[in-house]
């Protein structure tokens, strides 16, 4: 019988939430291949199998180890390779998290196969399917049927419903694995923050946010006055906290924060599927593009297709005016 | 130390994009093609690099001849020199053939560094690196921001989620994706431009493995629209009256 396997990370041996979309995407793609479904989890791994068990799945694998306390790419490698040559799983589907990006395409060559990367649905087939240029296209990825290891794909964050998540009970089983401390390579440091944050963007019920429709960093006073006139928070997508225009701490997507405000202005926002996971929660989103085919416009509900530079004044005057 | 990047040439970014009549990729006739973004930041690491520990900047790149400009524009910057990997048919291999067809001759170069970007513009599988690593056996890191040498490898500065970093040391030799925003880019100087019509640029046949493709891109679409999309139509004015409206009785934040 075919089964799937999904790799969940714990942080702390908590699940993030992207771990149980991804078991909900592992389920369903067991029923459609009339299989069945397991969970693994590395690390201190005890509290998140627990959480685990209550979910339908045939067993759950806990790989705890000392050389597994803190991640490397070598370390979750090399068990992983353990537990998938032990019980060759037709997937192995995984969040498409930092961590899973970083080990993951490398344990997929160890089996001779391409992980099929931040899956946003599946569908029959199995079909997988992901995004091209930024999110402009949409493409079919499918396997070939030339290959004998398992497949392995990764499945982007709010892509798969945790509501979809079949509870269940199972039990949890921990699977020894093998590793000398010569296999890993690489030695992390602790995690740290830059500096302290001084806004709460995911507190903001209402944010203007600027991408690189602004061009240039003497405009972005335009976005400022549009942020002041509605008393909103101003963000931004990555390209110009790179810049440097704006902080990084008030950047929006999954390099930075993950909002859903009651309005989301978003100025020069083309979408790549990076920014729209940080805000595709928002209640509102009203976007104002220059390209009609911008992606940003499949997650608004009231689109502007035109030029920010006169548009954007209109609006700040607009809108003070109205306050007045 | 000798660094090469591995750089991909990309439609640009505001393109508008065709879907080709058999429905499994675009028209690329009329597009033009520039450096992938990240690559870019990858690039300027290395010449950072260069610039404070010496040694050798190679800039690599597979594809067909069109891609030999972003070659050019990578020596501007101050590459040494380029390798261009030649192929008509390299963007329909799968990411573990095509990290194959770019490890031959990286492998007989024997740098102590390759860098590339996390991910591409186009397919952004964000895997090259990573895969590349695994066939030449070095260690690797990924979304890297900085790099730093110190006596016995390299300690990179990585980004990890919601805020948050990690060093980590590594030793050489390493391969290492870039995350964008670590460095401001470069533009080429006309002196760079002039100097990089004597630097080699080396081509030489892709070496396309036997084995057959595990993946497939069978058919490209436009995206479903996740909500309803009231578009606003008039004078910048008339938006801007019909917005305010919005606010006032929808959004209710006005």
């Amino acid at each position: 019988m075919s089964s799937i396997l999904v790799v969940a990370e714990q942080k702390s041996g908590v699940l993030g939430r992207i771990s149980l979309e991804a078991l909900a995407a592992g389920q369903a793609l067991a029923r459609s291949l009339s299989g069945d479904c397991v969970a693994a989890v590395l690390g201190d791994s005890s509290a998140a199998a627990n959480e685990l068990t209550s979910k339908a799945l045939a067993r759950v694998y806990t790989i705890e180890h000392p050389l597994l306390k803190q991640y490397t790419p070598d370390g979750y490698n090399a068990a992983l390779e353990q537990l998938i040559r032990k019980i060759s799983p037709a997937y192995v589907v995984f969040p498409h998290t930092y961590q899973v990006r970083d080990f993951a395409p490398a344990l997929a060559a160890r089996f001779g196969q391409s992980l099929i990367s931040d899956v946003v649905a599946i569908q029959a087939g199995p079909a997988f399917i992901r995004q091209l240029f930024q999110g402009k296209l949409n493409a079919d990825y499918r396997r070939t049927g030339s290959e004998s290891g398992p497949g392995f794909v990764s499945v982007q964050a709010g892509s798969f419903r945790v509501d979809d998540l079949q509870p269940g009970t199972s039990s949890a089983e921990s699977f020894p694995v093998e590793l000398s401390a010569q296999t890993i390579r690489t030695t992390p440091g602790e995690p740290f923050r830059e500096s302290a944050q001084t806004v709460d963007l995911a507190a903001a019920p209402v944010i203007v946010s600027v991408g690189r429709g602004i061009r240039e960093q003497e405009n972005m006073p335009l976005v400022e006055s549009l942020a002041q006139a509605l008393g909103a928070e101003l963000a931004a997508s990555r390209p110009i906290c790179d810049a440097g225009w704006l902080p990084i701490e008030r950047q929006v997507g999954s390099s930075g924060h993950t909002v859903a405000p009651k309005l989301y202005l978003a100025v020069g926002i083309s979408g790549a599927i990076q920014h729209l996971v940080g805000m595709k929660g928002s209640k509102t989103v009203i976007a104002i593009n220059k390209d009609e085919n911008a992606p940003i416009f499949e997650v608004a509900d009231y689109g502007v297709v035109g030029d920010l530079f006169e548009i954007v004044p209109e609006l700040t005057r607009a809108i003070t005016a109205a306050k007045s | 130390m000798k660094i090469i990047v591995a750089i991909k040439q990309v439609p640009e970014r505001d393109a508008q994009l065709s879907i080709l009549p058999d429905g499994r990729w675009i028209e690329e006739d009329a597009l033009n093609y520039v450096i992938n973004e990240p690559d870019a930041y990858a690039l300027e690491e290395a010449l950072q690099l260069k610039e404070q520990h010496g040694g050798e900047v190679i800039a690599l790149c597979a594809g067909p001849e069109r891609v030999t400009s972003t070659l050019r524009e990578a020596l501007a910057k101050g590459a040494d020199r380029a390798i261009h990997i030649a192929s008509d048919t390299i963007g329909k291999l799968d990411t573990l053939a095509l990290a194959h067809v770019l490890a031959e001759p990286i492998r007989a170069e024997s740098p102590d560094l390759v860098l590339t970007g996390l991910q591409s513009d186009d397919l952004g599988l964000g895997q090259t690196g990573v895969v590349l690593a695994e066939l030449l056996g070095v260690p690797h890191s990924t979304l890297v921001l900085h790099v730093e040498k110190t006596g016995a490898g390299i300690r990179v500065k990585r980004e990890l989620e919601d805020g948050w970093f990690q060093h980590i040391d590594l030793p050489l030799p390493a391969v290492l994706t870039i995350q964008s925003g670590g460095n401001k880019l470069r533009y080429a100087t006309l002196m760079g431009i002039k100097k990089a019509k004597t630097k080699e640029t080396r081509s030489e046949a892709a070496a396309i493995p036997g084995t057959p493709a595990t993946v497939e891109l069978t058919r490209i679409f436009l995206p479903e629209k996740q909500k309803q999309t009231q578009m606003l139509k008039g004078s910048p004015a008339e938006i801007a009256a019909q917005l305010v409206e919005k606010l006032r009785s929808e959004v209710r934040v006005l």
